[in-house]
């Protein structure tokens, strides 16, 4: 049995007024070893919950979560995960950062450098190795990012936002360098976003949710990030399909911020 | 008054100086980035300490110094006037059963650390009789005028008149350089004028203290070298803030990891992080006496708190990403001690080591001042208490620039040791 299974996973926080937030609601999921899903929602659907369940970082009140076979009951190095920004160790240089997982292990020096060099010339960081990793651009820390959790080698890779901090240029860059890697790495992927364009270009599976309780609103495939790889994305986007899913997307999105709105309202 | 005279002074050279840097120096200044600003106001990135205000406020508090205390530093025309030195004279009318005789009275004024002897006067006529006294500079003095006279004050004699100027006891007549004042028993009390300085006894001028420098380096103070007084607060300075950090920083690190560690601890650090270290001083006498361990124990404990604040701080600032990063890197619990909260918590501990050196600083110079044998605050305690102010204000001085220099040298350790400070 490989690949990740979520199974019903429910999650409540409980507040310390004695009130509590059902965060996320029977999420069920298969994703087969390779597989790229993103992950879309309004604020507070639960996106991040889920997230940090797959990790190990949060335990579910209820479900079962099983990846290749066996079951997670916290964070481990088979599990990657990519911040949006704040997440790389400033006392240490891009080498040292992106080598952190090996060393971790007790890797053999050789045998690390081998790979930090490899991963380096992989998101185009070689001339920028021993550098501070506050002195590189956003961008470039992204890079690093994405290259210290390639360089552990886990089986599937979390990312949160990890291109939400980035100016627009940089991100559709950034966007080619995922699929890039997802393609030559052949991981599992999980990647939440805000963006509805990101969405649909990175992820071969969809799923959007909805908040209160959250849960997965809808699913889709999607041939764009099969079509991305290696391609101009500006033209994936110009495909037919891309723009009917992105408005449909954005108006299920649309409906249900609206539907939180009158809910606030309606309570204040 | 003379304070107001003082303040008028400084008051005038700032603005004086301001006028003439900013129209006359700073036009020709060099072009910048800042030069461009048009709006400065309110932008604080905008304003920098400007260089020329900077000496210039030094060498004004040097010049108000010296013009004040009569330095020899300074060409003599812009001293503040001088207290009276050299002769004064004045004459009294005593009146005794209705009869009236003048005397002259004969004051020699001599600086205070030369002692001068009343000069011989002729007794003159009638039967009030002549006289002399001496009194030092800045001090007034009361003179008998009347013991010599052929009618005593107990035979019923009475002063009148000061320089033909009536007066009564309590009231007072001016005189060249100085005045008379009548005391309640009728008594003439000579005040010669001050002038504007300072008594050396009160500020001596710098370079008095500049030479006494060079006797405390050479001769040292009370049996230490003035490398020992000073070697001494600074060992148990280090002594103590080593010790407070040795605890302090993990006692830190176990509150800010462990709920029972924080739950012990906390009350404790809270209760005694707002008592001054000062206020501990009595107790550790009582404990440990005034030897070095009370010192040290003092200082342990003054850095102690501030250290441990800074490293439970400095964990519990730890952006949680980068933990929950280093997890799902494999990384183990010690392993994300010692390569994640450790250096991560280093700016925040680094900011309390220079808290608690400057506490530390501090705390040891007032607990040399309460009881020491050697010390920088033992030898300004001592040194005021001989009126030594030369010392004291030595003393304050090397203590300004030893604590100055901690400070320095603890950025620039901060600078090498934890670059990424304030870039996360
Ligand atoms: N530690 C927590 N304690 C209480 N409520 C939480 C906690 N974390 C998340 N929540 C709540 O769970 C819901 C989902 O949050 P999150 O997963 O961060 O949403 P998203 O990432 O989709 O914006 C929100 O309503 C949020 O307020
Ligand atoms: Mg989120």
């Amino acid at each position: 049995m490989s690949g990740l299974a979520l199974q019903d996973i429910s999650m409540r926080f409980d507040l310390p007024n004695g009130s509590s937030v059902q965060a996320l609601e029977n999420v069920s999921l298969d994703l087969k070893p390779g597989e790229l899903m993103s992950v879309l929602g309004p604020s507070g659907c639960g996106k991040t919950t889920l997230l940090n369940i797959v990790a190990g970082f949060l335990a579910q009140t209820s479900g079962k979560l099983v990846l290749n076979g066996h079951e997670i009951t916290g964070p481990d190095a088979e599990r990657g995960m990519v911040f949006q920004k704040g997440a790389l160790f400033e006392w240490m240089s891009v080498r040292e950062n992106v080598g952190f997982g090996p060393s971790m292990k007790g890797m053999p020096r050789a045998e690390k450098a081998g790979i930090v060099d490899h991963l380096l010339d992989v998101v185009g960081l070689q001339d920028f190795k021993e550098k501070a990793v506050y002195e590189l651009s956003g961008g470039m820390q992204q890079r690093v990012a994405l290259a210290r959790c390639l360089a552990n080698d886990p089986d599937v890779i979390l990312m949160d936002e990890p291109l939400g901090a980035l100016d627009a240029l940089t991100r559709e860059k950034m966007q080619s360098l995922v699929l890039k890697l997802w393609k030559e790495t052949g991981k599992t992927i999980i990647l939440i976003t805000h963006s509805v364009e990101e969405a649909l270009l990175l992820g071969e599976r969809l799923i959007v949710m909805a908040p209160r309780p959250g849960r997965i609103h809808k699913e889709y495939r999607l041939p764009f990030a099969e079509m991305g790889v290696g391609a101009d994305l500006r033209e994936v986007k110009k495909h037919p399909e891309f723009g009917s899913r992105r408005d449909e997307i954005l108006g299920m999105i649309w409906d249900m911020e609206e539907e939180i709105m009158g809910r606030t309202e309606v309570a204040s | 008054m003379t304070g107001l005279f003082v303040l008028f002074i400084y008051v005038g050279i700032f603005v004086g100086a301001y006028l003439i840097v900013t129209r006359v120096i700073h036009p020709a200044a060099a072009k910048d980035y800042t030069s461009l600003k048009t709006v400065t106001f309110g932008d604080e990135s905008a304003v920098r300490p400007n260089r020329w205000a900077g000496v210039i406020s030094i060498l004004t508090i040097f010049l108000i110094w010296g013009m004040f205390t009569g330095s020899t530093l300074l060409p003599k025309f812009l001293h503040a006037p001088a207290p009276f030195e050299g002769t004064l004279e004045f004459t009294y009318t005593a009146e005794a059963a209705g009869a009236r005789d003048d005397a002259t009275v004969t004051v020699i004024v001599h600086p205070r650390e030369i002692d001068t002897d009343a000069p011989e006067v002729d007794p003159g006529d009638g039967f009030a009789k002549n006289d002399s006294a001496t009194i030092a500079q800045w001090r007034t003095g009361l003179v008998r005028v009347d013991s010599n006279d052929e009618i005593t004050k107990s035979d019923g004699a009475q002063v009148v008149a000061i320089n033909g100027t009536p007066i009564a006891p309590g009231e007072t007549v001016a005189i060249d350089n100085g005045t008379v004042t009548l005391s309640d028993k009728g008594t003439p009390n000579v005040a010669p004028s001050r002038g504007w300085q300072m008594e050396p006894l009160y500020l001596p001028p710098p370079e008095d203290v500049w030479t006494r420098t060079f006797t405390v380096i050479n001769e040292g103070f009370r049996s230490f070298t003035l490398w020992e007084h000073l070697g001494y607060s600074l060992f148990r300075v280090v002594a103590g803030f080593l010790l407070g950090a040795l605890v302090g920083i993990p006692l830190g690190y176990a509150m800010g990891l462990s709920n029972w560690f924080r739950g012990w601890f906390d009350p404790i650090v809270e209760f005694m992080r707002p008592v001054p270290p000062l206020a501990l001083i009595p107790l550790v006498i009582i404990w440990f006496g005034i030897g070095e361990t009370g010192k040290i124990i003092l200082l342990f404990l003054a850095a102690l708190w501030i250290m441990a604040i800074a490293a439970r701080s400095g964990v519990s600032g730890v952006n949680i990403s980068k933990v929950h990063a280093a997890y799902s890197l494999g990384a183990s619990k010690w392993q994300i001690m010692r390569h994640v909260i450790m250096p991560n918590s280093l700016p925040e501990i680094f900011t309390g080591a220079r808290v608690a050196m400057g506490v530390c600083w501090g705390t040891v110079v007032a607990a040399e001042l309460v009881a020491a044998e050697q010390g920088a605050g033992m030898m300004i305690m001592v040194a005021s208490r001989f009126q030594n102010t030369d010392i004291v204000i030595l003393g304050i001085i090397l203590i300004g620039v030893i604590g100055f220099g901690i400070d320095m040298l603890m950025r620039y350790a901060e600078r090498l040791l934890v670059p990424w400070k304030g870039k996360a």
